[in-house]
Protein backbone atom coordinates (compact mmCIF):
# COMPACT_ATOMS: atom_id res chain seq x y z
CA UNK A 1 0.00 0.00 0.00
CA UNK A 2 0.99 3.29 -0.98
CA UNK A 3 -1.45 6.00 1.03
CA UNK A 4 -0.22 5.49 4.19
CA UNK A 5 3.47 6.68 4.49
CA UNK A 6 2.41 9.14 1.90
CA UNK A 7 0.20 10.66 4.43
CA UNK A 8 2.41 10.12 7.32
CA UNK A 9 4.84 11.91 5.35
CA UNK A 10 3.17 15.40 3.79
CA UNK A 11 1.87 15.62 7.46
CA UNK A 12 5.15 15.68 9.03
CA UNK A 13 5.71 18.46 6.68
CA UNK A 14 2.48 20.38 7.49
CA UNK A 15 3.55 19.87 10.98
CA UNK A 16 6.91 20.80 10.23
CA UNK A 17 5.84 24.39 8.70
CA UNK A 18 3.23 24.84 11.64
CA UNK A 19 5.69 24.62 14.02
CA UNK A 20 8.26 27.20 11.69
CA UNK A 21 5.31 29.89 11.54
CA UNK A 22 5.97 31.80 14.71
CA UNK A 23 8.95 32.56 13.62
CA UNK A 24 8.91 33.26 10.09
CA UNK A 25 5.44 35.42 11.33
CA UNK A 26 7.76 37.33 13.33
CA UNK A 27 10.80 37.78 11.22
CA UNK A 28 7.92 38.94 8.30
CA UNK A 29 6.46 41.17 10.20
CA UNK A 30 9.54 42.78 12.07
CA UNK A 31 12.06 42.94 9.17
CA UNK A 32 10.91 41.02 6.05
CA UNK A 33 7.47 43.18 5.76
CA UNK A 34 8.96 46.42 6.57
CA UNK A 35 12.08 46.24 3.93
CA UNK A 36 9.00 45.30 1.03
CA UNK A 37 7.27 48.33 2.55
CA UNK A 38 10.57 50.79 2.33
CA UNK A 39 11.27 49.67 -1.46
CA UNK A 40 7.54 51.14 -1.94
CA UNK A 41 8.14 54.21 -0.02
CA UNK A 42 11.42 54.87 -2.59
CA UNK A 43 9.23 54.98 -5.31
CA UNK A 44 6.91 57.57 -3.66
CA UNK A 45 6.88 61.71 -3.77
CA UNK A 46 8.07 63.67 -0.74
CA UNK A 47 5.92 64.89 1.89
CA UNK A 48 6.75 68.46 2.89
CA UNK A 49 7.34 67.36 6.56
CA UNK A 50 9.31 63.98 5.52
CA UNK A 51 6.97 61.00 5.23
CA UNK A 52 5.76 60.30 1.46
CA UNK A 53 2.42 61.54 -0.21
CA UNK A 54 0.89 58.65 -1.17
CA UNK A 55 -0.53 57.40 -4.40
CA UNK A 56 2.06 59.93 -6.30
CA UNK A 57 4.86 57.90 -8.20
CA UNK A 58 8.15 58.87 -8.63
CA UNK A 59 11.51 58.64 -9.06
CA UNK A 60 13.15 61.34 -7.48
CA UNK A 61 14.02 59.46 -4.62
CA UNK A 62 16.53 56.85 -6.82
CA UNK A 63 17.67 59.98 -8.99
CA UNK A 64 18.81 61.66 -5.86
CA UNK A 65 20.53 59.19 -4.90
CA UNK A 66 24.12 60.39 -7.04
CA UNK A 67 22.29 63.08 -8.74
CA UNK A 68 20.75 66.56 -7.59
CA UNK A 69 18.87 69.42 -8.52
CA UNK A 70 20.52 72.85 -8.57
CA UNK A 71 18.36 75.50 -6.87
CA UNK A 72 18.89 77.91 -8.86
CA UNK A 73 18.36 77.00 -12.66
CA UNK A 74 16.55 73.65 -11.29
CA UNK A 75 19.29 71.43 -13.50
CA UNK A 76 20.34 68.01 -12.52
CA UNK A 77 23.76 67.50 -11.21
CA UNK A 78 26.19 65.26 -9.77
CA UNK A 79 25.61 64.72 -6.21
CA UNK A 80 29.05 65.16 -4.92
CA UNK A 81 28.79 64.45 -1.59
CA UNK A 82 26.45 61.66 -1.70
CA UNK A 83 29.42 60.26 -3.71
CA UNK A 84 31.85 61.17 -1.48
CA UNK A 85 29.87 59.71 1.64
CA UNK A 86 29.68 56.68 -1.12
CA UNK A 87 33.31 56.46 -1.61
CA UNK A 88 34.22 56.77 2.11
CA UNK A 89 32.24 53.96 3.21
CA UNK A 90 33.03 51.32 0.92
CA UNK A 91 37.30 52.96 1.14
CA UNK A 92 36.91 53.18 5.07
CA UNK A 93 35.17 49.57 4.79
CA UNK A 94 37.85 48.01 2.91
CA UNK A 95 41.06 49.36 4.82
CA UNK A 96 38.99 47.67 8.08
CA UNK A 97 39.09 44.58 6.86
CA UNK A 98 42.59 45.05 5.29
CA UNK A 99 43.68 46.28 9.01
CA UNK A 100 41.84 43.19 10.85
CA UNK A 101 43.42 40.78 8.34
CA UNK A 102 46.93 42.22 9.33
CA UNK A 103 46.25 42.05 12.70
CA UNK A 104 43.89 38.91 13.00
CA UNK A 105 45.70 36.53 11.13
CA UNK A 106 48.53 36.37 13.32
CA UNK A 107 46.47 36.21 16.46
CA UNK A 108 44.36 33.39 15.48
CA UNK A 109 47.63 31.62 14.22
CA UNK A 110 49.21 32.33 17.72
CA UNK A 111 46.01 30.81 19.28
CA UNK A 112 45.01 27.92 17.68
CA UNK A 113 48.72 26.88 18.12
CA UNK A 114 48.42 27.04 22.28
CA UNK A 115 48.49 23.81 23.97
CA UNK A 116 44.98 22.64 24.49
CA UNK A 117 44.74 23.71 27.80
CA UNK A 118 45.56 27.21 27.53
CA UNK A 119 43.75 27.20 23.82
CA UNK A 120 40.32 27.80 25.81
CA UNK A 121 41.50 31.04 27.72
CA UNK A 122 42.85 32.52 24.88
CA UNK A 123 39.94 31.80 22.45
CA UNK A 124 37.97 33.26 26.09
CA UNK A 125 39.72 36.59 25.92
CA UNK A 126 39.09 36.94 22.26
CA UNK A 127 35.29 36.27 22.80
CA UNK A 128 34.79 38.59 25.32
CA UNK A 129 35.24 41.80 23.30
CA UNK A 130 33.15 39.88 20.95
CA UNK A 131 30.35 39.90 23.24
CA UNK A 132 30.84 43.45 24.90
CA UNK A 133 28.28 45.82 24.12
CA UNK A 134 29.63 47.67 20.35
CA UNK A 135 28.42 51.67 21.89
CA UNK A 136 30.47 50.55 24.82
CA UNK A 137 33.36 49.67 23.32
CA UNK A 138 32.94 52.94 20.65
CA UNK A 139 33.11 54.96 24.06
CA UNK A 140 35.94 53.12 25.09
CA UNK A 141 37.86 53.99 21.91
CA UNK A 142 37.00 57.37 22.06
CA UNK A 143 38.18 58.35 25.53
CA UNK A 144 41.50 56.56 24.23
CA UNK A 145 42.02 58.64 20.96
CA UNK A 146 40.47 62.17 22.43
CA UNK A 147 42.67 65.29 21.79
CA UNK A 148 43.22 64.81 26.29
CA UNK A 149 42.56 61.12 25.65
CA UNK A 150 45.04 58.40 26.87
CA UNK A 151 46.95 58.10 23.71
CA UNK A 152 47.61 61.83 23.73
CA UNK A 153 48.55 62.11 27.23
CA UNK A 154 51.35 59.19 26.88
CA UNK A 155 52.80 60.72 23.87
CA UNK A 156 53.21 64.12 25.32
CA UNK A 157 54.37 63.00 28.51
CA UNK A 158 57.07 60.59 26.68
CA UNK A 159 58.16 64.15 24.90
CA UNK A 160 57.47 62.57 22.02
CA UNK A 161 54.52 65.76 20.17
CA UNK A 162 54.09 68.85 22.32
CA UNK A 163 50.13 68.90 21.07
CA UNK A 164 47.80 66.85 21.23
CA UNK A 165 47.56 64.73 17.45
CA UNK A 166 44.37 65.56 16.05
CA UNK A 167 42.75 62.03 15.73
CA UNK A 168 39.05 62.27 17.08
CA UNK A 169 36.69 63.20 14.55
CA UNK A 170 38.45 62.36 11.60
CA UNK A 171 38.73 59.33 9.15
CA UNK A 172 41.53 57.65 10.91
CA UNK A 173 39.11 57.68 14.07
CA UNK A 174 36.37 55.90 12.54
CA UNK A 175 39.06 53.38 10.99
CA UNK A 176 40.38 52.84 14.37
CA UNK A 177 37.09 52.42 16.11
CA UNK A 178 35.44 50.05 13.71
CA UNK A 179 38.83 47.69 13.36
CA UNK A 180 38.40 47.93 17.44
CA UNK A 181 35.49 46.60 17.04
CA UNK A 182 35.15 44.48 14.30
CA UNK A 183 38.40 42.29 15.21
CA UNK A 184 36.93 39.71 17.00
CA UNK A 185 35.01 38.96 13.74
CA UNK A 186 38.01 38.05 12.15
CA UNK A 187 39.87 36.67 14.41
CA UNK A 188 37.12 33.49 15.16
CA UNK A 189 36.86 32.43 12.15
CA UNK A 190 39.92 32.61 11.50
CA UNK A 191 41.12 30.84 14.51
CA UNK A 192 38.15 27.93 13.31
CA UNK A 193 40.02 27.00 10.25
CA UNK A 194 43.44 27.26 11.51
CA UNK A 195 42.55 25.10 14.00
CA UNK A 196 41.55 22.26 11.65
CA UNK A 197 45.22 22.81 9.76
CA UNK A 198 47.05 19.67 9.41
CA UNK A 199 50.27 20.43 10.51
CA UNK A 200 52.19 17.64 8.86
CA UNK A 201 51.64 19.28 5.91
CA UNK A 202 53.74 21.86 7.48
CA UNK A 203 56.70 19.33 8.42
CA UNK A 204 56.28 18.04 4.54
CA UNK A 205 57.43 21.13 3.67
CA UNK A 206 60.31 22.08 5.87
CA UNK A 207 61.55 18.50 4.68
CA UNK A 208 61.49 19.92 1.56
CA UNK A 209 63.23 22.47 2.46
CA UNK A 210 61.12 25.61 2.14
CA UNK A 211 61.47 28.52 4.74
CA UNK A 212 59.24 29.49 6.73
CA UNK A 213 57.67 32.51 4.38
CA UNK A 214 57.35 30.26 1.78
CA UNK A 215 55.81 27.38 3.94
CA UNK A 216 52.85 29.94 4.89
CA UNK A 217 52.60 31.53 1.62
CA UNK A 218 52.70 28.40 -0.42
CA UNK A 219 50.70 25.98 2.49
CA UNK A 220 48.98 27.67 5.17
CA UNK A 221 47.11 30.59 3.58
CA UNK A 222 45.93 28.24 0.76
CA UNK A 223 44.52 25.85 3.45
CA UNK A 224 42.82 28.54 6.05
CA UNK A 225 41.37 30.66 2.84
CA UNK A 226 37.78 29.80 4.11
CA UNK A 227 38.60 31.54 6.90
CA UNK A 228 40.19 34.03 5.50
CA UNK A 229 37.16 34.64 3.06
CA UNK A 230 34.55 34.33 5.92
CA UNK A 231 36.53 36.96 7.80
CA UNK A 232 36.74 39.56 5.67
CA UNK A 233 32.81 39.15 4.77
CA UNK A 234 31.75 39.44 8.63
CA UNK A 235 34.15 42.56 8.54
CA UNK A 236 33.17 44.32 5.54
CA UNK A 237 29.70 43.85 5.63
CA UNK A 238 28.79 45.72 9.30
CA UNK A 239 31.82 48.16 7.97
CA UNK A 240 29.93 48.92 5.44
CA UNK A 241 26.86 49.79 7.32
CA UNK A 242 28.13 51.08 10.04
CA UNK A 243 26.25 54.07 11.85
CA UNK A 244 27.18 53.43 16.02
CA UNK A 245 30.82 54.16 15.03
CA UNK A 246 31.07 57.27 12.34
CA UNK A 247 28.43 59.21 14.82
CA UNK A 248 30.55 58.86 17.76
CA UNK A 249 33.95 58.78 16.87
CA UNK A 250 34.15 60.57 13.52
CA UNK A 251 32.00 63.57 14.02
CA UNK A 252 29.35 65.40 12.81
CA UNK A 253 31.13 66.23 9.19
CA UNK A 254 32.76 62.43 8.15
CA UNK A 255 29.35 60.50 7.42
CA UNK A 256 29.46 57.25 6.30
CA UNK A 257 26.22 55.64 4.22
CA UNK A 258 24.46 54.64 7.53
CA UNK A 259 24.54 57.83 8.96
CA UNK A 260 23.19 59.50 5.24
CA UNK A 261 20.34 57.53 5.36
CA UNK A 262 19.74 58.79 8.80
CA UNK A 263 19.95 62.11 7.93
CA UNK A 264 17.55 61.40 5.50
CA UNK A 265 14.47 60.58 7.97
CA UNK A 266 15.97 63.33 10.63
CA UNK A 267 16.91 66.99 9.57
CA UNK A 268 17.05 65.95 5.90
CA UNK A 269 13.42 64.89 5.76
CA UNK A 270 13.30 62.81 2.39
CA UNK A 271 11.83 59.63 3.08
CA UNK A 272 11.82 58.38 -0.55
CA UNK A 273 15.80 59.42 -0.79
CA UNK A 274 16.64 57.36 2.43
CA UNK A 275 14.62 54.40 1.60
CA UNK A 276 16.62 54.06 -1.67
CA UNK A 277 19.82 54.66 -0.31
CA UNK A 278 18.78 51.69 2.29
CA UNK A 279 17.86 49.86 -0.97
CA UNK A 280 21.55 50.52 -2.15
CA UNK A 281 23.07 49.56 0.44
CA UNK A 282 21.31 46.55 1.36
CA UNK A 283 22.22 45.45 -2.76
CA UNK A 284 26.07 46.30 -1.90
CA UNK A 285 25.93 43.89 0.92
CA UNK A 286 24.04 41.35 -1.48
CA UNK A 287 26.81 41.50 -3.92
CA UNK A 288 29.47 41.16 -0.99
CA UNK A 289 27.45 37.91 0.18
CA UNK A 290 27.19 36.85 -3.34
CA UNK A 291 31.19 36.89 -3.49
CA UNK A 292 31.22 35.09 -0.50
CA UNK A 293 29.19 32.04 -1.31
CA UNK A 294 30.90 31.59 -4.96
CA UNK A 295 34.37 31.60 -3.32
CA UNK A 296 33.07 29.30 -0.19
CA UNK A 297 31.57 27.26 -2.81
CA UNK A 298 34.83 26.74 -5.03
CA UNK A 299 37.14 26.14 -1.63
CA UNK A 300 34.67 23.70 -0.78
CA UNK A 301 35.12 21.74 -4.40
CA UNK A 302 39.07 22.63 -3.87
CA UNK A 303 39.54 20.79 -0.57
CA UNK A 304 37.00 17.90 -1.56
CA UNK B 1 66.57 11.95 11.67
CA UNK B 2 68.15 15.20 12.72
CA UNK B 3 66.70 17.01 15.34
CA UNK B 4 64.71 20.18 14.36
CA UNK B 5 66.48 23.35 15.01
CA UNK B 6 62.64 24.94 15.81
CA UNK B 7 58.91 24.56 16.09
CA UNK B 8 57.64 23.70 12.87
CA UNK B 9 54.35 25.69 14.10
CA UNK B 10 55.84 29.04 14.67
CA UNK B 11 56.14 31.82 12.17
CA UNK B 12 58.02 34.76 13.48
CA UNK B 13 56.48 37.57 14.84
CA UNK B 14 53.12 36.24 15.49
CA UNK B 15 53.24 36.19 19.14
CA UNK B 16 54.40 39.84 19.48
CA UNK B 17 51.42 40.86 17.00
CA UNK B 18 49.17 38.58 18.83
CA UNK B 19 49.96 39.55 22.09
CA UNK B 20 49.76 43.45 21.08
CA UNK B 21 46.27 42.73 19.58
CA UNK B 22 45.01 41.08 23.09
CA UNK B 23 46.39 44.36 24.56
CA UNK B 24 44.50 46.85 22.05
CA UNK B 25 41.27 44.72 22.89
CA UNK B 26 41.50 45.62 26.20
CA UNK B 27 43.27 48.56 27.07
CA UNK B 28 40.36 50.66 25.93
CA UNK B 29 37.81 48.80 28.33
CA UNK B 30 40.45 48.99 30.91
CA UNK B 31 40.90 52.84 30.61
CA UNK B 32 37.18 53.59 30.68
CA UNK B 33 36.32 51.22 33.68
CA UNK B 34 39.64 52.52 35.59
CA UNK B 35 37.82 56.47 35.02
CA UNK B 36 34.75 55.36 36.14
CA UNK B 37 36.33 55.23 39.82
CA UNK B 38 38.30 58.45 39.40
CA UNK B 39 36.97 61.26 41.90
CA UNK B 40 37.58 64.02 39.69
CA UNK B 41 35.08 65.75 37.68
CA UNK B 42 36.94 65.45 34.50
CA UNK B 43 37.71 62.45 31.52
CA UNK B 44 41.27 63.32 31.39
CA UNK B 45 43.10 63.93 34.91
CA UNK B 46 43.01 61.43 37.58
CA UNK B 47 41.57 62.46 40.94
CA UNK B 48 42.20 59.31 43.14
CA UNK B 49 39.83 57.05 43.74
CA UNK B 50 35.99 57.44 44.13
CA UNK B 51 32.59 55.74 43.91
CA UNK B 52 30.72 58.41 43.33
CA UNK B 53 29.76 58.29 39.86
CA UNK B 54 28.75 54.74 40.53
CA UNK B 55 26.14 56.37 43.23
CA UNK B 56 25.47 59.27 40.91
CA UNK B 57 24.49 57.19 38.37
CA UNK B 58 22.82 54.85 40.42
CA UNK B 59 20.88 58.05 41.45
CA UNK B 60 19.41 58.87 38.01
CA UNK B 61 16.25 58.43 37.57
CA UNK B 62 16.51 58.37 33.66
CA UNK B 63 19.22 55.65 34.15
CA UNK B 64 16.90 53.49 36.29
CA UNK B 65 13.98 54.00 33.61
CA UNK B 66 16.31 53.13 30.98
CA UNK B 67 17.87 50.08 32.93
CA UNK B 68 14.29 48.92 34.13
CA UNK B 69 13.51 49.46 30.36
CA UNK B 70 16.00 47.56 28.33
CA UNK B 71 15.29 44.37 31.07
CA UNK B 72 11.75 44.33 30.26
CA UNK B 73 12.17 44.69 26.73
CA UNK B 74 15.41 42.19 26.53
CA UNK B 75 13.31 39.85 28.92
CA UNK B 76 10.17 39.71 26.83
CA UNK B 77 12.26 39.53 23.32
CA UNK B 78 14.53 36.80 24.73
CA UNK B 79 11.41 34.88 25.40
CA UNK B 80 9.55 34.97 22.71
CA UNK B 81 12.64 34.68 20.72
CA UNK B 82 13.69 31.47 22.44
CA UNK B 83 10.35 29.95 22.01
CA UNK B 84 10.39 30.62 18.05
CA UNK B 85 13.17 29.88 17.47
CA UNK B 86 12.74 26.06 19.23
CA UNK B 87 9.87 25.56 17.23
CA UNK B 88 11.70 26.64 14.20
CA UNK B 89 14.69 24.38 14.91
CA UNK B 90 12.30 21.54 15.78
CA UNK B 91 10.46 22.06 12.17
CA UNK B 92 14.35 21.88 10.30
CA UNK B 93 16.33 19.38 12.27
CA UNK B 94 16.51 15.55 11.55
CA UNK B 95 14.08 15.66 8.78
CA UNK B 96 14.90 14.88 4.93
CA UNK B 97 14.65 17.79 2.85
CA UNK B 98 11.13 18.99 2.08
CA UNK B 99 10.00 22.05 -0.16
CA UNK B 100 10.91 25.06 1.50
CA UNK B 101 13.47 23.96 4.06
CA UNK B 102 16.04 26.41 2.43
CA UNK B 103 13.82 29.09 2.64
CA UNK B 104 13.08 28.63 6.10
CA UNK B 105 16.89 28.44 6.45
CA UNK B 106 17.43 31.84 4.65
CA UNK B 107 14.35 33.48 6.19
CA UNK B 108 15.35 32.59 9.80
CA UNK B 109 18.84 34.10 9.32
CA UNK B 110 17.65 36.67 7.11
CA UNK B 111 18.14 39.11 10.12
CA UNK B 112 21.28 38.64 10.68
CA UNK B 113 22.15 39.61 7.14
CA UNK B 114 20.62 42.74 6.38
CA UNK B 115 22.73 45.95 7.71
CA UNK B 116 21.35 46.67 11.08
CA UNK B 117 21.12 50.16 9.80
CA UNK B 118 18.55 48.95 6.64
CA UNK B 119 16.39 47.18 9.47
CA UNK B 120 16.20 50.34 11.70
CA UNK B 121 15.26 52.32 8.40
CA UNK B 122 12.29 50.20 7.89
CA UNK B 123 10.95 49.72 10.96
CA UNK B 124 10.59 53.38 11.31
CA UNK B 125 8.69 53.81 7.93
CA UNK B 126 6.07 51.48 9.05
CA UNK B 127 6.31 51.64 12.42
CA UNK B 128 5.93 55.25 12.75
CA UNK B 129 3.09 54.67 10.59
CA UNK B 130 1.14 52.36 12.66
CA UNK B 131 1.54 54.48 15.74
CA UNK B 132 -0.90 57.03 14.05
CA UNK B 133 -3.39 54.84 12.88
CA UNK B 134 -3.42 53.47 16.37
CA UNK B 135 -2.46 55.54 18.22
CA UNK B 136 -0.55 52.98 20.13
CA UNK B 137 2.90 53.78 21.25
CA UNK B 138 3.82 51.28 24.06
CA UNK B 139 6.58 49.66 24.25
CA UNK B 140 5.62 46.42 22.41
CA UNK B 141 6.89 48.04 18.56
CA UNK B 142 10.18 47.64 20.31
CA UNK B 143 9.86 44.54 22.10
CA UNK B 144 8.25 43.08 18.39
CA UNK B 145 11.42 44.56 16.80
CA UNK B 146 13.96 43.08 19.06
CA UNK B 147 12.82 39.46 18.94
CA UNK B 148 13.00 39.30 14.99
CA UNK B 149 16.58 40.00 15.16
CA UNK B 150 16.95 37.86 18.37
CA UNK B 151 15.64 35.02 16.74
CA UNK B 152 18.35 33.94 14.46
CA UNK B 153 20.81 34.22 17.72
CA UNK B 154 18.64 31.97 19.54
CA UNK B 155 18.35 29.26 16.61
CA UNK B 156 22.04 29.01 16.76
CA UNK B 157 22.71 26.47 19.61
CA UNK B 158 19.54 25.15 20.00
CA UNK B 159 19.73 23.95 16.03
CA UNK B 160 23.32 22.84 16.75
CA UNK B 161 21.93 20.84 19.48
CA UNK B 162 19.13 18.77 18.10
CA UNK B 163 21.55 18.35 15.39
CA UNK B 164 23.86 16.15 17.78
CA UNK B 165 20.78 14.70 19.08
CA UNK B 166 19.70 11.22 17.14
CA UNK B 167 16.03 9.89 17.39
CA UNK B 168 16.93 6.87 19.37
CA UNK B 169 15.30 7.97 22.40
CA UNK B 170 12.02 9.75 20.86
CA UNK B 171 11.42 6.16 18.78
CA UNK B 172 12.17 4.25 21.86
CA UNK B 173 9.27 6.62 23.79
CA UNK B 174 6.74 6.67 20.97
CA UNK B 175 7.78 2.00 21.13
CA UNK B 176 6.27 2.49 24.30
CA UNK B 177 3.22 4.23 23.47
CA UNK B 178 3.96 7.63 24.28
CA UNK B 179 2.20 10.83 22.33
CA UNK B 180 4.80 13.15 20.37
CA UNK B 181 3.79 15.24 22.50
CA UNK B 182 4.52 13.19 25.31
CA UNK B 183 7.75 12.48 23.74
CA UNK B 184 8.71 15.69 23.28
CA UNK B 185 8.08 17.01 26.71
CA UNK B 186 9.24 13.99 28.32
CA UNK B 187 12.59 13.18 26.48
CA UNK B 188 13.38 16.22 23.80
CA UNK B 189 12.92 18.69 26.03
CA UNK B 190 14.68 17.77 29.44
CA UNK B 191 18.04 17.21 26.61
CA UNK B 192 16.92 20.33 24.98
CA UNK B 193 16.89 22.63 28.35
CA UNK B 194 20.70 23.47 28.41
CA UNK B 195 20.33 24.85 24.94
CA UNK B 196 17.48 26.38 25.11
CA UNK B 197 18.73 28.47 28.19
CA UNK B 198 21.89 29.04 26.04
CA UNK B 199 19.71 30.45 23.06
CA UNK B 200 17.46 32.45 25.74
CA UNK B 201 20.40 34.15 27.22
CA UNK B 202 22.06 35.00 23.89
CA UNK B 203 18.81 36.31 22.43
CA UNK B 204 18.80 38.43 26.34
CA UNK B 205 22.05 40.24 25.46
CA UNK B 206 21.62 40.85 22.23
CA UNK B 207 18.34 42.35 22.48
CA UNK B 208 20.30 44.28 25.67
CA UNK B 209 22.85 45.23 23.72
CA UNK B 210 21.16 46.51 20.62
CA UNK B 211 21.19 50.68 19.93
CA UNK B 212 20.41 51.33 16.61
CA UNK B 213 17.26 49.59 16.00
CA UNK B 214 15.90 50.42 19.83
CA UNK B 215 17.38 54.50 18.36
CA UNK B 216 15.33 54.29 15.17
CA UNK B 217 12.29 52.42 16.52
CA UNK B 218 11.09 53.90 20.08
CA UNK B 219 8.55 56.55 20.57
CA UNK B 220 9.73 59.59 22.96
CA UNK B 221 10.67 58.94 26.04
CA UNK B 222 11.70 55.09 25.59
CA UNK B 223 15.35 55.29 26.61
CA UNK B 224 16.94 52.08 26.65
CA UNK B 225 20.49 52.07 28.46
CA UNK B 226 22.68 52.20 25.41
CA UNK B 227 20.02 54.57 23.37
CA UNK B 228 20.41 56.78 26.96
CA UNK B 229 24.59 56.21 26.41
CA UNK B 230 24.46 57.61 22.92
CA UNK B 231 22.45 60.41 23.77
CA UNK B 232 24.87 61.66 26.68
CA UNK B 233 28.08 60.63 24.37
CA UNK B 234 27.41 63.16 22.06
CA UNK B 235 26.96 65.48 25.08
CA UNK B 236 29.69 66.96 27.43
CA UNK B 237 30.50 63.97 28.96
CA UNK B 238 31.20 62.96 32.43
CA UNK B 239 32.51 60.02 34.20
CA UNK B 240 28.78 58.73 35.00
CA UNK B 241 28.71 57.44 31.47
CA UNK B 242 31.50 55.45 32.75
CA UNK B 243 30.60 54.19 35.69
CA UNK B 244 27.18 52.90 33.79
CA UNK B 245 29.12 51.34 30.98
CA UNK B 246 31.19 49.89 33.63
CA UNK B 247 27.54 48.28 35.55
CA UNK B 248 26.69 46.73 32.06
CA UNK B 249 29.86 46.00 31.24
CA UNK B 250 29.78 43.47 34.25
CA UNK B 251 25.87 42.30 33.63
CA UNK B 252 26.87 41.86 30.36
CA UNK B 253 30.14 39.84 31.01
CA UNK B 254 28.43 37.90 33.95
CA UNK B 255 25.89 36.95 31.46
CA UNK B 256 28.25 35.61 28.66
CA UNK B 257 30.38 33.57 30.82
CA UNK B 258 27.38 31.53 32.79
CA UNK B 259 26.45 30.86 28.64
CA UNK B 260 30.29 29.82 28.37
CA UNK B 261 29.61 27.49 31.14
CA UNK B 262 26.47 26.33 30.05
CA UNK B 263 27.75 25.16 26.77
CA UNK B 264 30.65 23.47 28.17
CA UNK B 265 28.71 20.81 30.00
CA UNK B 266 29.36 17.40 28.25
CA UNK B 267 25.76 16.47 26.84
CA UNK B 268 23.85 14.09 28.21
CA UNK B 269 22.38 11.80 25.47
Amino acid sequence: MKTAPESARSRDVKNRWLLSLPALAIIFVAALGPLLVMVLYSFLEKGDYGDVKFGIFSLEGWTSVFMQRDIFDDTWGIADAHLAIFWRSIKLSLYTTILTLILGFPTAYFIATRPARTREVWVFLITIPFWTNLLIRTFAMQQVIRNEGILNNLLIWLGIIDTPLQIIYTDTATLLGMTYVYLPLMVLPLYASIEKLDFRLVEAGYDLYANRLQVLRRIVIPLVKPGLIAGSILVFIPSLGAYVIPRVLGGGKNLMLGNLIELQFGAGRNWPLGAAMSITLMALVMIALLFYVRNAARSGVRHG
Amino acid sequence: MAERRFDIRSQPGFGMIALFTFFALYLPIATLVAYAFNANDSLSTWGGFSLRWFASALDNDAVQAAAMRSIIIALWAAALATVAATMAALATTRTEPYRGLTAKYAVINQPLMIPEIVTAVALLIVFSRIKVWTGYSGLGYLILAHTAFCIPFAYLPIRARLESMDLTLERAAADLYATPWQAFRFVTLPLLRPAIIAGFMLAFVISLDDVVITEFVKSGGQDTLPTYMLGQIRRETTPEINAIATIFLAASTVLIVIFFFINRRKPQA
